[in-house]
This record gives structure tokens, C-alpha cells and sequence, in this order.
């Protein structure tokens, strides 16, 4: 069988899959991290999204073949050791962006990234564009784009009274 | 899926001999639109030829021509500085492909190659008049789209980069499938020294179409009312729940107008 | 401590678990020596199945059994059953064909199941169900209510002639026939309510397990009602007796109605489980469950409403279609008759209603309760008929809708369609939305609007629902065959902490934070100290499950019925450990108190002597603190409110972007506020969904051309609006928290507002009525079709 090696939330992994394993497969199956969920089977969805050597990607739709080598970030590796969540885990949590859970992991690995990729600033029209690639049943966005709209400053390093 | 062989050459000669060797063998660029094509059993490829260790991946510039490499992301061409000098609707365009997280996988190359007729690559090649360059030939963008899913290449014969000339001015206009939020109907206009093109995807049942009434019209006179009166005809436009012919015909006029009124 | 009672937004205690990937979701949980089951099902609408050969499939790698509905039946399984008997205008029941586990003899959906292959792994079994060859005879599909219910239509079931599963009516036709013939103008809409597909973020999924040495089965699923399982799987499909069947709903990512109901793929998992005596697994891929999760909606009615010259509602007559799909799901009778029919006085006070309802078999997906349920479609069909009654009349939207009104002083009030409203003040949610979303100046925005170029309309829906369902004795005289109480069993624990073991079930609603705001409230425990349990037949009593906004309003209450039996139970044993008369003691903030002394008792000291009872009046009471209260509720409750859009639509492409959305709804006393606009919101983001955007379409052959989110237009982030939400309270008169439930709302009023907007803002096209989902498409021919009576701006 075919090995894939990869880092997974800071720890490195040997892992044997089929070619057509998907990565969301490994993750889930192989390496027992069901945080990252599987919501549709056409690249709708984003329950599945992880970040890949830093940027996010949708895990259904890669073949874990092709994750050989990367760094690939899920949302178990986003609290501290210490167990302090991300600045957007504590803003989905505050501004109530999350009812039942389960777009959740690939909304705030979505978020993490949409916020990373604008160090200049998020525009509420940004924020919602870009959530193009993330279903939520549950909360009508509402909620999810005030969330990221908090976290911005948060994760900028900046106070948002100064924006 | 079904299970396959997969295979991740380091060279381009071994990529093309990979796929060359067998007809049922698949190349994977981004796979945006081959996994899901594989998840659902559409397709059973023997093999599947994975392109990432090629490199082919970068843009440059050089005088006024714009080089993009065939593996290189939806992501880095929206996000390239010096592509966005020379054709920022180029740019733009890019960007407003999938999502974003389909951005950072899905390729320039991998998109020409599977022509989706409603992919929106293909709009840009065939109205900023393309060249597509790959392990064996430079083939013209006129030359190289033939029907839905259909282009010139060969069996095993790689995209490894695109040539853009850049344009006076251009922009793409898409109105979206509102629920895949690929192109029901996209309009590409460019203008270079007295010339003008116009690109149309999602529209067609033959996927990609230059639009010629609509060129003469704007190479005679660059602004939207010189379109106003060019009706597109619905025969043979696509038809399904979102939009039905008589409707995409319609777009056509009203995205082309736009992206006149709009070229920068 | 800070204040985490009622009317506290408390942040929500179940979220560090979702945030951090922790959730245990059905498909994340997997059991040694587990098999894997998929399912081959019909890609055919309707077809004789003449045979099916396993054979190579049994042989493929990896596989273990495959089997049939001939297996099923071979193992004396039975059907799945449906949970509510309607009866005919005649008094007959209403058909009820048999809805095997595995299709027999025909299938009637495409995503009927045919066969199972369960193998080591997912792909072993999807492989080998390729090789399943089904040899079937194609039968001409009934794939429409119309096509349905027209002569010579295809039978879905060969022993219900004409495809009706009922015929029904409520209210005294003749009276309102002889109402209409002397009203002063009478107002007719023909109107349509879009088929939708539920599309919870989570596909269902269901692992199931027995352990040979005790005969205990125990199933896994994606459920918003375990027990509701246990019973339906337990007592007709499996016969398993309660004793020996676990059924756990654990984590579960939304539901929307979609999970109430017990599906074939539960009793095949749990099936199988035994046969094989391993564990079995099914995850649905999405495309199974546009095929197999219970549709909503997809009705075809014909509204008509009698009314005196100066605009007041005389009497309302409704003809409707309702669509059951080829099989009776668990309560789809009920839906387009006791949760529709019932609610079309909606808020206003027409004397006189008469509907008429058949409900129709068709080669389609079964169709149940989704988001609202019967609600919406009474709003949709009532809110747009009232605003054709303003067009065709010529008044004013707002004033013939304030003119019909039921007064806030005349309360109770008894409709004429059977329900009893306890308590609302439609004046007041309509003039607080009214206020909100700026009604005055909206001319003034249209005009504005239209120097872009853009067409701009507002529209005002005024809406009433039903729930915190319901009356078990009501109901059961309506035939449902079940119960609808609730069951809450508190302990408090040794040293004062509080577990709360509910019968309802949170899939997104957040009860582990308001059911344990319920406890700080009443007994004055810190939230941190209370946790609430829900969803495992092996943990809690019993319970009818969350659906119909009935958690609070009838969960809730059951919590505050056992927390009064905690509490009389702990002055007791207060008045022993302080020596006083028991009607002397009084318990607030935590504490028991003699009145008139200082002294005083925690409840933790109370809780300690009852599970340490050295001094303790041990002749007269148990140790323990520990109550259980099964409660029914006295009636329904009925939030009520208005929702005001305002949509701008792009001339050329016929594009709307909503740009303002205002709900004031009265949901009864708000426990959790910031909890309350989630749900309002989400609520109303699926009722903007269905009125712009989502469309299960079949072919007329009975193929699904929405099979996938490719075609399905799910709402997104950037085509929805943010979403104003406010509450104006009146208190529900007959729980004693006073609520009345905010689950439902959202979904209820909105698409009638956002469709009385779009028709606003073409009136100039000559336009009445506008179908769902109002698409660029429809709205463009609009513009083209109808040329403007009025020059343009």
C-alpha cells in the first residue's frame, strides 16, 4: 500500500492509504481527527476545509497522495497547549456564530485563512464574499460575519478602535 | 472512487509518457474537477498522473506579454502584482473563480484542458487571444477550444504555460449559477489596437464562443450603445433549471454591455 | 456570580466542544470490528422490480452480506410506520400503503433502497453494489401533484386508486359557500409552495450494534428524537422491546425536521448489526440525501377570500394539494392538515374558514415536516392572498391587514378552525416592525432606488403559528398515535451540582445553555455547575424529542415542574435540619430560609443530608434528590409577529439582493436572547431560501434535476442580508415560564414578506403574484412580459 508522510498539527505522520484515500479520509479514518467533517460530495459545502501548508483547502477534494510532504493544519490544532483558544474560536463563540457544529471546523479554518489573506482590512462585503466556499444551515451567516469581523483586529494585533 | 494507479512524476518527458502510454490515464493538476468527476464514478482512470512535482508554476512579464504557467493557481494569478499591471481584468477574473480554497488548488492549465463550458478560463484565453504552450506546440486560443470538454490537445500532451498579450483594456462579466456559482452566462471583452474581442462562456452548447457581431460593433465603436441593438440569438444556447435559452441569450447582451462600460 | 437566568445571553456552554472539533457526531463514532453498509438504491422514479442477483456482489473483495427486502421480509421485519391517521370527508381512514425497509416488488422513488451490501470498508461495499443487476420494468411515473391526481395517472401504489392518500376538509362548506355567494367582492389566488430539501449541514448517518451475551441492540443515529426511534424501530420494524434496544442521538448537526423521522437506513444498520453480529455503519453521501431525507413543503392550492365592501374578511375558502411522495414518512399527514388547515385564520379575525385537503402519492421522495411545517405554507398562501386583497381593492397593505386584526383585548380567542390562541398583540409586533424598518420612508428609498436604475419594493407579512406542540389528548383525538408530553428528570447531586436529563433533543438550538439557564434561574445553581443531558434512550426517562419549537414551552416546562418537586421535597428536609414548620420554609437564590429568622440552608447543604441522611426524617421521605415530571402541555402556543423585507431587483437580469430584513416576533418570554436572534435569524435565512432561491425540481419522468448542491441553491453568505431581529413579549398564559417557542418563526414569516416586496416592486409590470422561488429568470420575464402601465421613473 502507498505511504503518505505529512505533518499534521505539528506532528509528523507515516500513514498507509489507498491512491484513492482523500485526505478528509485520512484525517478522519486514519489519524482519528473527525473534527474536519464531510458535508456534501461536490465541493459545495467546506465542512471539509483545512489548511494546507498554510492556506485553506478543501480535504474532500484531494487525494491524500497528494498531501505527501505538506503541513496540513485541522481545527484540533488551533487551540494553544494550553488550551486558550484562537482569537476565532473565542469570536465565534462570543458573537453566537456556531448552532449546531458541524460547518463550524471548516468555517473557522475558512475564516482564519479569509482573515490571513487581508491584512489590510475586511470589508462586511469581503467577509460574506468570502465565505463563498462555506455552507451554514443553521445561522443565516448573520452571526459568522460578525464573528470574523471581530476577529480581524484580534488576529492583526491591533485594537478595533483603531481601525 | 474507483481505485487507480497513481504516479507523480518529477519530469515533464515523464509525465508525457506516462499519459501518452495509456489512453484511460488522467492527469491530476489541481483536481478541482477531476476528484469530484472521480468521487462520483464518472470516470475510471487506470492511472492518475499527478503534475504537482513539475514545477510550471509562476507568471512573468515581459514586454506586453503575460506568461502563466500551466500549474499555476487560480489563487496566485489573482494575487500576482505584475499580471494585475498589465491585465488587471485578467486578475480579477481569477479571482472570482470557486471559492477560495478552490482557488489555492485549482490551476490555469488544468481549467483549458477540461474546457467546462462553464468554466471561466477559457473566456479569457479565447477574447485576450491566447496562446497556449505545451510540451510540443504553441496553439493558438481560436485554434484550441472545440466543443464542450473538447480541445486540441493529444492524448498526453501537457499544458505548461499560457501566453496572454495584454489589452488596451478588457473585464469579465459572470452571472453566476446561483447554486454551483459557475457561469450560466461569462462575457470577456478585450480591446488591443483597433481590435476587439469578445469571449462568451456558459452560454453555449458548444461551450466557449467568440461573439463576431458584437466585435465588429465595438471595433467600430468602443462603448456599450454600440451593442445595444445586437440581439443574440438563443439557438443553440444551453438550457437547464437556472436559465433557460431565451434567458442566457438575454445575458449575454446585458454582461457584454457591462464589461464594455466597464473595461479598464 | 453574574446573572445566567432567564433573559441572560449566556454564552453557550456546547461550544468549546464544537469549536475545537470535538463533537461527536454519528459518523465520527466508530466501534471495534465495524462493517460498513451502502445501500443500492432506485434510479429509476417507478418500476416493477422483476429481479435482483446478488450474486457477484456477495463475492466481491471484502464483503460480508448482501441482502434484500426479500431477506427483510424472509426475517419477519415489518414496515416503516407512519405516526398520524387522517380521516376522510366520508369518516374513512386514509390509505395507508405498506413502506417496506427495502424496496418489494416496485420501487416508487428514485432513491428508493433495493439492496445493501455490507463489507469491511465504505469503498468495498459501494464497489461491490455495482455489481448488484437489478432487472426492472419501467412503469410511467406519477412525478407531480398534477400529474398525480390527473385521470389515468400512473398508481404509485396499485391499491390506492387516483394516488389519494386522503381526502379531508375542515369547516362547514356549505355555510361559507352561502358566505361567498353574498360577499361584496371576492379575491382568488391560484399559488404554489416550492418543494424544499432540508439539507441540514450533517448527512445522516446510523451505526448499529449487538452484543450477542445479552441481546442488547444499541443504534447510533442522526435523530432529534431517540425514544420516538426506539418506539417506531423497537415496536414495528424490529420487534425489539424497549429493555433491549439503546437508541443514541448523540452530537447532531442540524435537523430542521429532516431527522424526526425514523428512515430505513436505521433499521437496516440495527438489522443487520444482529444477522452479522458485528457492528454496521451507514454515512449517507449528499447525494443520497437529496434522494432519501423527507422533502418539505410542495403544495398547489387555490385561495379565496369573501370580503364586505369596506374591506373586512368575511370568510376564506382553500382547495389544496399536498404532496406525500411515494411513501406516508412518520407525520406527513399531519402536516398539510392539523399544522396547515388549522392556521389559516392566521392573525386576523375572518369569521368563517373552510379548507379542503388531498393529500397525494407521487413517484417523488417522501415529504414531511420541514421548518415550520404546514405554518409556512398557511402563511405564504394567507400573506399573499391579503396582499392580492389590498391590490384587487385597492387599500392599503398595512391598514386591511390592521383593519382584520384579532384585538390584543380579545384574548383568548377561538378560531374558527379548531385552535384556541391563548395570548398576542399583532398591533404591536406590526407597528414595532413597521417602526424598525423605517415603513414611512420607504418611499422616499424606492425613489432613490430608482434613479440607479434599480426596482425597489417593500412587503409586510403578518403571521401566527402553532407550536410547542402539543396536547396529547388534543392531538390523539386528531389522530396522532402518539403522545406529545415531555420529560425532565433533575438530579442534584450530593454537593450541589445539577445534572438535567431531558427528552428533548438540541441539534443547534443550544439547550445544554438554556435548559441550564432554567436551573440558575429556579434553584439558583452557577450555569458551571449544571449540565444537561439529552439524546440516549439508556439516560433519560423518556422523551418525545425537539421538533415544532416544543422544547422550551413543553421540555422546559417539565424541567420546572420536577425543579418544583426538588424544592418542595428540599423544604422538608429544611424544616428537619431546622427545626420549623415545612410552611415556614422558603427556598430563593440557593437557599432555604426560615421566615421570620435568620437561619438559613444551601441547597447544597439540603442535597448533602438527603444522600447523607444521618439526620434526616427518614420515616417520612426517601433519601435523595432526584425528581422526574412528565409534562403535558394544556395547549398550544402561538408566537405571532411581522416580518418586513425590502428587496431591490436589477432591471436587465432580473437579480434581487435583499437589503433590508426586519422581524419583531413575540416568542413569549425570551430565556436566552442572543440565543433567540440565532434562531430567528437561521430561520429566516431558510425562508429567504425558499423564496428566492431553493427548488427541488423533478423531471416529468420523476428524475431529481436539484440532486446536488451543484443545482440546489442553498443560501450562502453573500446572498443574504443581515438580519434585524427584535421581540415584542406577550406571555404564553398556560406554561409557567411563559414562553412560546422561536425555533419555527423565521422560516414562517419571512417568505411571504420577501415575496409581497418583489411583487411591490413590480407593480408597474401589472404583476399579482409571483411563484417561489422567485428566480432572475421569472422575475425578468415579468419585465419583459408585462410592459409598464406606468412610464418608467
Amino acid at each position: 500500500m502507498p505511504q503518505v508522510t505529512l505533518t499534521v498539527n505539528g506532528k509528523q505522520h507515516t500513514v498507509e492509504v489507498e491512491n484513492r484515500t482523500l485526505l478528509v479520509e485520512l484525517l478522519r479514518e486514519k489519524l482519528g481527527l473527525t473534527g474536519t467533517h464531510v458535508g456534501c460530495d461536490t465541493s459545495q459545502c467546506g465542512a471539509c476545509v483545512v489548511h494546507v501548508d498554510g492556506v485553506s483547502a478543501k480535504s474532500c477534494t484531494m487525494l491524500a497522495l497528494q498531501a505527501d510532504g505538506t503541513s496540513v493544519l485541522t481545527i484540533e490544532g488551533l487551540a494553544a497547549a494550553d488550551g486558550a483558544l484562537h482569537p476565532m474560536q473565542e469570536m465565534f463563540r462570543e458573537h453566537h456564530a456556531l448552532q449546531c457544529g458541524f460547518c463550524t471546523p471548516g468555517m473557522v479554518m475558512s475564516a482564519i485563512d479569509l482573515v490571513n489573506s487581508h491584512p489590510q482590512g475586511l470589508t462586511e462585503k469581503q467577509i460574506r464574499e468570502g465565505l463563498e466556499g462555506n455552507l451554514c444551515r443553521c445561522t443565516g451567516y448573520h452571526n459568522i460575519v460578525k464573528a470574523i469581523a471581530a476577529a480581524w483586529p484580534l488576529m492583526h494585533g491591533r485594537a478595533a478602535a483603531a481601525e | 472512487m474507483y481505485d487507480f494507479a497513481y504516479q507523480k512524476p518529477s519530469s515533464l518527458a515523464d509525465a508525457v509518457k506516462a499519459l501518452s502510454a495509456d489512453p484511460e490515464a488522467k492527469a491530476l493538476a489541481g483536481g478541482m474537477t477531476l476528484i469530484p468527476v472521480l468521487k462520483q464514478r464518472l470516470n475510471k482512470p487506470t492511472v492518475v498522473v499527478d503534475l504537482a512535482k513539475l514545477g510550471l508554476v509562476g507568471v512573468s512579464v515581459s514586454g506586453n506579454t503575460v506568461t502563466i504557467s500551466g500549474m499555476t493557481t487560480h489563487g496566485a494569478v489573482a494575487g500576482d502584482a505584475g499580471l494585475k499591471g498589465k491585465i488587471p481584468s485578467l486578475t480579477e477574473l481569477a479571482s472570482h473563480i470557486g471559492d477560495e480554497a478552490v482557488r489555492h488548488r485549482g490551476t490555469i492549465g488544468g481549467s483549458l484542458a477540461n474546457n467546462d463550458p462553464a468554466a471561466d478560463y477559457p473566456a479569457a484565453a479565447l477574447a485576450l487571444g491566447a496562446t497556449i504552450k505545451t510540451d510540443r506546440r504553441s496553439i493558438k486560443a481560436d485554434d484550441f477550444f472545440q466543443g464542450m470538454f473538447a480541445t486540441a490537445l493529444e492524448q498526453g500532451e501537457l499544458i505548461t504555460a499560457v501566453e496572454f498579450p495584454a489589452p488596451e483594456k478588457g473585464a469579465y462579466e459572470k452571472f453566476r449559477n446561483p447554486a454551483s456559482r459557475y457561469a450560466i452566462v461569462g462575457v470577456y471583452v478585450a480591446k488591443t489596437a483597433g481590435r476587439v474581442r469578445v469571449a462568451v462562456t456558459g452560454a453555449g452548447q458548444n461551450g466557449v464562443f467568440r461573439h463576431t457581431a458584437m466585435e465588429q460593433a465595438l471595433s467600430a465603436n468602443f462603448a456599450p450603445d454600440a451593442i445595444a441593438g445586437i440581439a443574440t440569438p438563443p439557438d443553440g444556447m444551453n438550457s437547464d433549471i437556472h436559465a433557460s435559452a431565451e434567458y442566457r441569450a438575454h445575458l449575454v447582451g446585458v454582461m457584454a454591455k457591462r464589461a464594455v462600460a466597464r473595461a479598464y | 456570580m453574574p446573572f445566567e437566568g432567564i433573559g441572560a445571553s449566556v454564552r453557550r456552554k456546547e461550544d468549546a466542544r464544537f469549536l475545537s472539533g470535538r463533537g461527536n457526531y454519528t459518523d465520527d463514532i466508530n466501534r471495534p470490528g465495524q462493517l460498513h453498509a451502502f445501500i443500492r438504491r432506485s434510479d429509476r422514479p417507478h418500476a416493477r422490480i422483476n429481479s435482483i442477483d446478488t450474486t457477484a456482489a456477495a463475492k466481491a473483495p471484502g464483503v460480508v452480506a448482501v441482502y434484500t427486502g426479500a431477506d427483510m421480509a424472509a426475517d419477519n421485519v415489518g414496515g416503516l410506520p407512519c405516526g398520524w391517521q387522517i380521516h376522510n370527508k366520508d369518516g374513512s381512514p386514509m390509505a395507508e400503503p405498506p413502506h417496506p425497509v427495502i424496496a418489494v416488488g416496485k420501487v416508487r422513488h428514485v432513491g428508493d433502497p433495493v439492496a445493501v451490501v455490507i463489507a469491511d470498508t465504505k469503498q468495498a461495499a459501494k464497489d461491490a453494489a455495482e455489481l448488484i443487476v437489478i432487472d426492472y420494468q419501467d412503469l410511467p411515473a406519477a412525478a407531480s401533484l398534477r400529474d398525480a391526481v390527473a385521470s389515468g395517472a400512473a398508481l404509485v401504489h396499485d391499491d390506492v386508486p387516483g394516488n389519494i392518500c386522503y381526502d379531508w376538509h375542515i369547516g362547514d362548506k356549505a355555510m361559507i359557500d352561502a358566505a361567498f355567494a353574498g360577499a361584496a367582492k371576492v379575491v382568488k389566488l391560484d399559488l404554489t409552495n416550492n418543494r424544499l430539501i432540508p439539507n441540514a449541514m450533517e448527512p445522516r448517518a446510523a451505526v448499529g450494534e449487538f452484543d450477542g451475551h445479552s441481546g442488547d441492540y444499541t443504534l447510533y443515529t442522526t435523530s432529534q428524537n431517540p425514544h420516538v426511534i426506539r418506539l417506531l424501530m423497537g415496536a414495528f420494524v424490529l420487534h425489539i422491546p424497549e429493555n433491549k434496544l439503546r437508541v443514541v442521538a448523540p452530537d447532531v448537526g442540524g435537523g430542521f425536521g429532516s431527522k424526526i423521522y425514523h428512515y430505513a437506513e436505521e433499521a437496516i444498520v440495527t438489522w443487520a448489526a444482529g444477522k452479522l453480529r458485528r457492528p454496521v455503519k451507514w454515512t449517507a453521501e449528499r447525494n443520497e440525501s437529496f434522494m432519501s431525507d423527507a422533502h418539505g413543503r410542495d403544495h398547489d392550492s387555490t385561495a379565496e377570500m369573501a370580503l364586505d365592501a369596506n374591506g373586512n374578511f368575511l370568510a376564506l375558502r382553500i382547495s389544496t394539494l399536498a404532496n406525500m411522495g411515494g411513501y406516508l414518512s412518520t407525520f406527513a399527514p399531519c402536516i398539510p392538515t392539523y399544522l396547515y388547515a388549522t392556521l389559516l385564520a392566521g392573525v386576523y379575525k375572518t369569521p368563517l374558514i373552510y379548507c379542503e385537503v388531498k393529500a397525494v402519492f407521487t413517484n417523488t421522495v417522501p415529504v414531511d415536516a420541514y421548518r415550520g411545517a404546514g405554518r409556512p405554507e398557511a402563511t405564504f398562501l394567507l400573506e399573499r392572498l391579503v396582499d392580492a386583497c389590498a391590490h384587487d381593492t385597492g387599500m392599503d397593505r398595512v391598514a386591511i391587514r390592521r383593519q382584520n386584526f384579532i384585538a390584543a383585548d380579545a384574548f383568548p380567542y377561538q378560531t374558527p378552525v379548531a385552535l384556541q390562541y391563548d395570548s398576542g398583540n399583532y398591533q404591536a409586533t406590526l407597528d414595532g416592525c413597521l417602526k424598525a424598518a423605517d415603513y414611512a420612508g420607504f418611499e422616499g428609498r424606492r425613489a432613490a432606488a430608482a434613479a440607479r436604475g434599480k426596482l425597489r419594493g417593500i412587503g409586510v407579512s403578518t403571521y401566527i403559528e402553532a407550536c410547542g406542540i402539543a396536547p396529547s389528548a388534543v392531538v390523539g383525538s386528531l389522530g396522532a398515535r402518539a403522545g406529545l408530553y415531555e420529560v425532565a428528570n433533575i438530579k442534584v447531586h450530593p454537593t450541589g451540582s445539577v445534572t438535567v436529563y431531558t427528552g428533548t433533543h438540541s441539534h443547534g438550538q443550544g439547550h445544554e445553555t438554556t435548559l441550564a439557564q432554567l436551573v440558575c434561574e429556579q434553584l439558583g445553581v452557577p450555569i458551571e455547575q449544571v449540565d444537561v443531558v439529552h439524546g440516549d434512550t439508556a439516560k433519560i426517562p423518556f422523551g418525545m424529542g425537539t421538533y415544532g419549537s416544543r422544547s422550551l414551552a413543553v421540555g422546559g416546562t417539565a424541567m420546572v415542574k420536577a425543579m418544583d418537586k426538588i424544592i418542595a421535597k428540599g423544604k422538608k428536609i429544611a424544616a428537619h435540619l431546622m427545626e420549623a414548620s415545612v410552611d415556614d420554609i422558603e427556598f430563593k437564590d440557593n437557599k432555604f430560609t426560615v421566615a421570620g429568622t435568620d437561619k438559613v440552608k444551601s441547597l447544597t447543604d439540603i442535597s448533602l443530608a438527603a444522600y447523607v441522611p444521618h439526620n434526616y426524617p427518614i420515616d417520612e421521605l426517601e433519601p435523595g434528590l432526584d425528581e422526574t415530571a412528565f409534562y403535558d402541555p394544556k395547549n398550544f402556543t402561538f408566537p405571532g409577529g411581522c416580518h418586513i423585507a425590502e428587496v431591490e431587483i436589477d432591471r436587465d437580469t432580473g437579480i434581487v439582493e435583499v437589503v433590508n430584513f426586519v422581524a419583531v416576533d413575540d416568542v413569549g418570554r425570551v430565556i436566552n436572547p442572543m440565543i433567540v436572534e440565532g434562531q430567528v435569524q437561521g430561520g429566516v435565512a431558510q425562508g429567504i431560501g425558499q423564496a428566492l432561491l431553493e427548488h427541488a425540481v423533478y423531471d416529468s419522468s420523476g428524475q431529481l434535476l436539484s440532486g446536488s448542491m451543484m443545482d440546489y441553491t442553498m443560501p450562502r453568505a453573500d446572498d443574504l442580508p443581515n438580519i434585524t431581529v427584535a421581540t415584542e413579549t406577550t406571555l404564553c398564559t398556560h406554561n409557567p415560564l411563559g414562553v412560546k417557542g422561536c425555533g419555527e418563526v423565521g422560516a414562517i414569516g419571512s417568505p411571504p414578506a420577501i415575496i409581497n416586496a418583489l411583487v411591490d416592486a413590480l407593480k408597474a409590470y401589472g404583476v399579482r403574484h409571483i411563484e417561489m422561488p422567485a428566480t432572475p429568470q421569472k422575475l425578468w420575464s415579468i419585465i419583459q412580459g408585462g410592459a409598464p402601465r406606468m412610464a418608467a421613473e
